[in-house]
């Protein structure tokens, strides 16, 4: 069995101005969401208590939000999460300049929720809390972004090494042009951006990388086969060359990741709607963004066809 | 050609042999057990007790599954939870103090798999249920603590040599002292300097008045919160003791912080209560010439102005005002037990105190010198002290006495605790808590199996179906793959947490793109006129430079996750960087060795099952 029997070279640069535009504004709308919405982090940066509750009936979000307001809290969030039967309850942090006070009002304020839950209903159970400092939140936020620019960092270096400089930048910048579409997305629909879902993200990220190391590879290999082709007809080849493995790679990898969607619970689901947004921006623009910002860059024959010392990469399937 | 020399298979062998045997562990699951051993390493479990134990657990009529002696503890085991927690009613009277009774659960793995030290992996807080505590410890009132000592110090120091001075106090990190005359001045600094060698002393002139200004030295300072920091964890280690929790986790992270990890904890409340809580006892002398008369409103006066010269105010729990003299008669580093109990003549809730020898003695010598007078027995915690009582003293105290005036049942019973478990030597703020409840963890467990056995078997099913018989010794590489990560996890005993359970799912997700490219790679050698063995042999070969490649930036955003992550996100970067290891492996070495095991000791293959790869010879090539 075989998808796709490709027999002849698919003209992908011919739409390349196509695929730009299309990727420049989606890239605006994701940087205007970041800027106009925000992403809404989780507690686990912004500090403050989360209480997941369960009931032995239906829970009633709207019913427990009237009660604790009544209580006098403020800015509270309550959500259905997962099952009808449980409720997540976000308390922000107190505003209060000592830290050492602070902790302990989060403290007595989780109790005190705690009891007017059970005023709501009886049976509500609580069965997971995470409280997090604000000085804890401000490491962690900043652990994340160190964590994000080392990625960065590390791949360009390794892209350094293994191509040539244009390569290495138009590889960089299709694949940051992913992340901040991930982040666009969190962003415009208020997806809660938490510490699994910036893991979720480095990794997709070490993971489509590859892909447009693996048509650059192609991209080299033909440069030097097809001597009387011109760059875009090269550029054609190797995509045409590689799209099959791509499109099988990324397809078994999002079967697994949609089973984390559909099976791995509420906790896990952004995490995995973190991968599938990366994995099926990662098929388009690390193949059909890269290559073209490449070219852009003045990617050459003439940066192949000199006689290199070293002996040629295995060619990439 | 493409056969494998014997040591090749060797490898391959020995490596599915020993995933099998260390991650077989995980498939027996986990029983119920009551845990009882000794507080300290001293005190153990004998057989006689042991024996009484399962007598009487047997005499309450619940079904024992089997007992365990080792290391000075004894484990029984039960067939369910319920059983458990009766059992545990049924033991934790019997068991005398200095002993700790805990709930826990215990692998279910053979014995003859334990003496190979073979465990299941070690699960995380967010699959097992219980609570993690990172607790920050206050250096800078512990600093202050210290200053606050050598003032005290030099006080009696000068007092002893006499030595007159006209000011004492700390001032921030500072002890300052200050002179009218010059020679009173030299003479002290000379005594600081031979007596006290851990401070720096400066001289300063101000006008009239010379003052000496002396720091501790900051590597004493350091050496002293380091030694702070591990009594505050010898101290938490006390307490949990003390809550009966098997396995507790109390680590140092940091320069100045404690994790605590209490897996299983049924009542994270009362944990809470009991870590975070700073309390110690104080027993101070009541400032009797200030006092106005005998009664409970002897310091009326004080109410609303600062104490006197050499005196603290404080506030009994019913709001009176109680003026105290600074020195202290103990502290709670003199208490040897304390015990909740009740009262004989009242029946109201105390606390009986034994104390050391070295405190007794302070305490009869006070008491003797002291008769009639007033005594108050002070709680000192973060942010507040209470006086819990301040009775006239009757007669001579000896090791042993009470504390009442203490709220409820409840309140004794912590107090006790408190006390007994020593005190902390600098105060600690909890900074982040995580309490996950134990059916939420096995939720979690059962959420994550699902998703990594239907992700595994969609992948599967594809993969076999598209790559004929390349693909099913792809899902059998998929497959060795999976076991080796589990061998591997189970063998670190890194911890495994939810997200590192989706990375687990996600790694064999990333692990088929290497088998992806080997065949995709084979099928193109056939399409470019190889014969079939040739194509195995390129395929296989100039696929690892790209499989090599792809996990490279692959790895590259698993170590920096693993250098910045922390708590569930460590775990997934862990299983993430081992992932993709073993999968270059399973990949590469265990693939190819199914495939030359099947085509490599034929003289000659005609075809490769591999899927239909004569399609394009109709029409030339792209």
């Amino acid at each position: 069995m075989e998808f796709f029997k490709i027999r002849r070279t698919i003209p992908f640069m011919r739409h390349a101005l196509v695929f730009n535009v299309i990727s420049l504004v989606t890239f605006v709308l994701a940087v205007g969401f970041l800027v106009a919405r925000g992403l809404h982090f989780s507690i686990e940066f912004t500090g403050g208590t989360v209480m997941e509750v369960t009931h032995a009936n239906a829970a009633q979000p709207d019913r427990i939000r009237d009660a604790l307001g009544a209580a006098g809290f403020k800015d509270i969030n309550v959500l259905k999460f997962g099952s009808s039967q449980d409720v997540l309850v976000r308390l922000p942090l107190k505003a209060n300049p000592d830290p050492r006070i602070q902790n302990e009002e989060m403290q007595k304020q989780s109790t005190a929720a705690m009891e007017v839950m059970k005023g709501v209903d009886a049976t509500a159970r609580l069965v997971r809390t995470e409280f997090v400092g604000g000085q804890v939140g401000k490491e962690l936020a900043t652990d994340g972004a160190l964590a994000l620019l080392v990625v960065c960092v590390g791949i360009m270096i390794y892209l350094a090494f293994r191509f040539e400089w244009r390569f290495a930048v138009a590889t960089i910048l299709a694949n940051l042009h992913d992340v901040v579409i991930i982040l666009g997305m969190f962003a415009a629909f208020q997806w809660e951006f938490s510490l699994p879902v910036l893991a979720a993200i480095l990794a997709i990220l070490g993971y489509s990388v590859n892909e447009s190391v693996v048509v650059f590879d192609r991209v080299r290999e033909n440069f030097r086969k097809m001597r009387r082709a011109s760059v875009d007809e090269v550029m054609d080849a190797s995509i045409t060359g590689t799209i099959s493995r791509t499109i099988i790679t990324h397809g078994s990898t999002q079967m697994m990741v949609l089973s984390i969607l559909f099976f791995g619970g509420a906790s896990l689901y952004y995490f995995a709607l973190a991968l599938t947004i990366g994995i099926c921006f990662g098929i388009y623009s690390s193949v059909l963004v890269a290559a073209p910002l490449a070219k852009y860059l003045g990617a050459s024959r003439e940066d192949f066809v000199k006689p290199e010392k070293k002996a040629a990469e295995p060619a990439m399937p | 050609m493409n056969k494998y020399p014997i040591w090749k298979y060797a490898i391959i062998a020995v490596a599915l042999v020993v995933s099998i045997i260390y991650a077989a562990p995980n498939l027996f699951g986990e029983v119920p057990v009551v845990q009882v051993s000794g507080a300290r390493a001293s005190v153990r479990v004998d057989d006689a007790m042991r024996s009484d134990l399962e007598a009487a657990v047997k005499g309450a009529g619940i079904a024992l599954a089997g007992v365990d002696a080792a290391e000075g503890q004894a484990t029984f085991r039960f067939a369910d939870t319920d059983a458990q927690i009766k059992a545990r009613d049924v033991i934790a009277p019997k068991v005398p103090s200095g002993y700790v009774v805990a709930l826990n659960l215990q692998a279910n793995t053979p014995r003859w798999l334990q003496a190979l030290g073979a465990k299941p992996m070690y699960l995380g807080l967010d699959l097992r249920g219980g609570v993690h505590f990172l607790l920050q410890v206050d250096m800078k009132a512990a600093a202050n603590k210290s200053v606050e000592r050598y003032v005290g110090d030099i006080r009696s120091m000068l007092r002893d040599k006499k030595v007159y001075y006209s000011g004492l106090a700390r001032e921030g990190d500072r002890v300052v002292l200050r002179f009218r005359e010059p020679d009173q001045r030299a003479a002290a600094l000379k005594l600081i300097e031979k007596e006290m060698p851990d401070l720096t002393i400066r001289e300063q002139a101000a006008g009239d008045e010379a003052a000496i200004i002396a720091t501790i030295k900051p590597e004493v300072v350091k050496k002293e919160q380091e030694l702070a920091l591990q009594q505050n964890i010898q101290t938490l280690r006390n307490r949990v003791n003390e809550l009966g929790v098997a396995e507790p986790i109390i680590q140092q992270q940091g320069a100045d912080r404690i994790v605590v990890q209490l897996a299983g904890v049924q009542d994270p409340g009362r944990a809470k209560e009991i870590l975070g809580r700073t309390a110690t006892l104080e027993v101070r002398l009541v400032s009797e010439e200030h006092a106005a008369g005998p009664g409970q409103n002897a310091f009326m006066q004080y109410k609303d102005q600062p104490a006197p010269f050499g005196t603290d105010k404080f506030s009994d729990s019913e709001g009176n005002t109680v003026v105290v003299k600074k020195a202290l008669v103990i502290t709670g580093d003199r208490i040897k037990d304390a015990q909740p109990g009740f009262d004989q003549r009242d029946g109201r809730p105390v606390v009986s105190m034994a104390l050391d020898d070295t405190g007794g003695r302070i305490m009869r010598q006070t008491t003797r010198e002291n008769l009639k007078k007033r005594m108050a027995m002070m709680l000192v915690e973060r942010n507040s002290t209470t006086v819990l009582t301040w009775p006239v003293i009757q007669e001579e105290f000896g090791n042993r006495f009470q504390i009442s005036g203490i709220g409820d049942v409840a309140e004794a019973r912590n107090l006790a605790l408190l006390l007994r478990a020593g005190a902390l030597a600098a105060p600690m703020d909890i900074i982040e808590e995580r309490t996950v409840g134990p059916s939420l963890g096995a939720e979690n467990i059962a959420k994550g199996f699902k998703s990594v056995v239907y992700g595994f078997a969609a992948i599967s099913l594809f993969i076999a179906v598209y790559y004929a018989l390349f693909g099913v010794i792809s899902v059998a590489a998929l497959g060795a793959n999976l076991l080796f990560l589990v061998a591997l996890l189970s063998m670190l005993q890194a911890t495994l947490t939810l997200p590192g359970i989706a990375a687990i799912a996600l790694a064999l997700g990333m692990a088929i793109d290497a088998n992806v490219l080997i065949n995709e790679r084979v099928r193109e050698e056939l399409r470019a006129g190889m014969s079939p063995q040739m194509a195995i042999q390129a395929g296989y070969e100039r696929a690892f430079g790209t499989i090599f490649d792809s996990n490279i930036t692959t790895l590259i955003a698993g170590l920096a996750l693993l250098a910045f992550g922390s708590g569930p996100v460590r775990g997934f970067a862990v299983v993430h960087c081992l992932g993709i290891l073993t999968s270059i492996f399973s990949a590469v070495m265990v693939s190819r060795g199914i495939v030359n095991l099947i085509y490599g000791g034929r003289k000659k293959v005609t075809k490769v099952s591999i899927g239909n790869t004569e399609w394009h010879k109709a029409q030339t090539p792209a």
